[in-house]
């Protein structure tokens, strides 16, 4: 008896046209592999949580004190805590994702072989990049659910709009879980995983995180602007204040942008290392 | 008429490759190869290091575009429908390459999780192809620890998660130890039984004979030989092989004694072949002369002979 129906569906037209090996049989089952290898360790889950709490609690009890006000979204006067929260929020989708994508990922494909192995059944590289970075997506929304709901308690969320900061935290998680997943193909050694934490790290200190951008002399700010955390950030803090705008559109049109290539070119690399 | 016998015949070949190249940057590690494998047949390529057997079948696999040439696997084109050429295929490659963040029997559920089978599907699975891999003992532990041999034994039970019409097998057997050896060859001829077409790659002349109905021998990226074992002993060897084994030294001294016994001779660095149909005769012949060899073998002749035969070299080197 032959059991292959799931896979005689046929891929769709625009996936047919794509380069060799290239076309997609769904990437759920290369997320369930993800789910079975870490069902055991929701220690690290709970770390990955509790580290940005840990920081928000350090703002609401010491810097809060001494900063008081700043100016937020829209002109208005909060608490500086409440300032730093959605900043935070968008830190560590970034943090989550570029994690979750760099290290795991360099050792499934260049020791463990493990896209080797996927590549040999119907699943091609386009299934291989949406599926682990939709892992990392996944996990990443579990703590921002979580770092939300903190938020909440805490009160620092002024607005109903701020139920949008979740789906908000899985665009940050999607854009740079790609773009992690890319760069993580170029690495030939974990040595090398330094150049993408030099990388994170300004992003995570320049990005209009910790005060406005209005801070920065004019002549610097377009560098904040090229962030793309920095539009992670305006995009919570806004729904966390429930300041709507149209620059807001801009900042997800950003990071769609980022997601959208990450994902493009991590299966264009996967295809070229391993299907030679 | 004609038509539809050609049509027919398509049928029935599982892989038809012709004029088929594989090149890395300038070298040509296949360098033009005709290839057809048929509906249930057990298909070798035998060859030394580097002849091109595994570019050969990771092609055959999809996970290769060719270079240049015609392929042809279940009667589609890897190039255009590679996915729907894998899911009916079983792919046992050269190295283990088995998730080592999962389990024996999640390597094999996730694995078939992979061709798109139900989760009922592949629970019954797992159960069913760690007993033939001899593992179920093993079920819930870590893929790490198991010995070279349990791994390559998950590795082939893997290649049938999705119950393949064709295996491909890249030298299955390196590792084992011969009573799994043993064991495999009868699982593969059990399955060839119910009608999976195998393909295999092996240095191993006697698993090539054990196993395979048809076989081609490559060397260099091309191939300089096809047939049956059988056919191919016939055909590039005598029936019997005498092998002389001289004290150290004295085989060069000694060869222009029996050099002439025999059609055809061959020179290893410790022992010299006599090809001759009657091996018997031929030691007689030499022992008549004078030719006091430290120990001599009457054999029958082998696919390595066959093999040293066509490239003047030894096969395992
Ligand atoms: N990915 C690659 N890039 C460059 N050269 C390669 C690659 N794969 C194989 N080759 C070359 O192609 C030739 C044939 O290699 P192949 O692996 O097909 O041989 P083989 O017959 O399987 O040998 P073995 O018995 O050692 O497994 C070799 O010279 C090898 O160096
Ligand atoms: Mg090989």
């Amino acid at each position: 008896m032959r059991t292959m129906d799931a896979t005689q569906r046929g891929p769709a037209l625009i996936l047919r046209m794509l380069p060799f090996g290239r076309y997609t049989q769904g990437p759920g089952s290369v997320v369930e592999r993800s789910m079975r290898v870490h069902s055991r360790t929701w220690v690290i889950m709970v770390s990955g949580f509790a580290e940005p709490v840990v920081y928000l609690l350090a703002f609401q009890i010491g810097f809060g004190a001494l900063v008081g006000k700043v100016v937020g979204p829209g002109g208005q006067l909060v608490d500086y805590v409440a300032f730093v929260a959605p900043a935070l929020l968008a830190a560590s989708a970034m943090n989550g994702a570029v994690f979750e994508t760099t290290y795991p990922v360099f050792f499934k494909l260049r020791y463990a072989k493990v896209y080797d192995a996927m590549l040999a059944t119907p699943l091609g590289p386009v299934d291989i990049a949406l599926g682990e970075i939709s892992w990392a997506v996944i996990r990443g929304g579990v703590y921002s659910v979580a770092f939300v709901l903190v938020m909440a308690v805490m009160g620092l969320l002024s607005s109903p709009f701020a139920v949008l900061l979740v789906p908000a935290a899985l665009v940050v998680s999607f854009a740079f879980a790609s773009v992690g997943m890319a760069l993580s193909t170029f690495l030939r050694s974990p040595s090398q995983f330094d150049y993408i934490r030099l990388v994170v790290m300004p992003l995570f200190l320049f990005s209009a995180t910790f005060y406005p951008v209005s801070v920065y002399p004019e002549s610097v700010r377009w560098l904040v602007h090229v962030s793309p955390l920095y539009h992670g950030v305006e995009l919570m803090r806004g729904l966390a204040a429930g300041v709507l705008d149209v620059s807001m559109i801009g900042h997800v049109a950003v990071l769609a942008a980022l997601a959208a290539v990450g994902v493009a070119a991590t299966s264009r690399r996967i295809g070229a290392l391993l299907l030679g | 008429m004609a038509r539809d016998g050609e049509d027919d015949e398509r049928e029935h070949l599982m892989v038809s490759g012709k004029a088929l190249v594989k090149r890395f940057g300038g070298v040509a590690a296949v360098a033009g190869i005709d290839v057809e494998v048929r509906r249930g047949e057990s298909f070798g390529f035998l060859g030394p290091n580097g002849a091109g057997k595994s570019s050969t079948m990771r092609m055959i696999a999809c996970v290769s575009p060719r270079s240049d040439g015609e392929l042809r696997v279940l009667g589609m084109d890897p190039e255009t429908d590679g996915p729907r050429i894998r899911a009916r295929i079983g792919v046992v490659p050269q190295l283990d390459n088995l998730d080592v963040e999962l389990t024996v029997r999640q390597n094999l559920q996730v694995y078939g999780r992979y061709f798109g089978l139900s989760r009922a599907q592949v629970r019954a699975k797992a159960v069913e192809l760690m007993a033939f891999a001899e593992l179920s003992d093993r079920a819930d532990d870590q893929v790490e620890p198991l010995s070279g041999g349990m791994k390559r034994r998950l590795t082939i039970a893997r290649s049938m998660v999705n119950d393949p019409e064709m295996l491909l097998l890249d030298e299955p057997t390196t590792g084992l130890d011969p009573q799994a050896r043993h064991l495999l060859w009868g699982r593969l001829y059990q399955l060839k039984q119910q009608g999976v077409t195998q393909i295999i790659t092996t240095h191993d002349m006697h698993e090539a004979e054990q196993l395979c109905d048809r076989l081609v021998v490559m060397d260099g990226g091309q191939i300089v030989a096809e047939g049956s074992p059988s056919e191919l002993i016939r055909r590039f060897s005598t029936r019997e092989v005498l092998e002389l084994r001289f004290a150290p030294g004295e085989q060069d001294g000694q060869l222009p004694h029996v050099a002439d016994l025999a059609g055809r001779h061959e020179v290893l660095p410790d022992r010299l072949l006599l090809y001759a149909d009657d091996g018997e005769a031929a030691l007689e012949a030499a022992h008549a002369r004078g030719v006091r060899p430290v120990s001599t073998l009457i054999r029958r002749s082998t696919l390595e002979d066959v093999f040293l035969r066509l490239t003047g070299r030894s096969l395992v080197d």
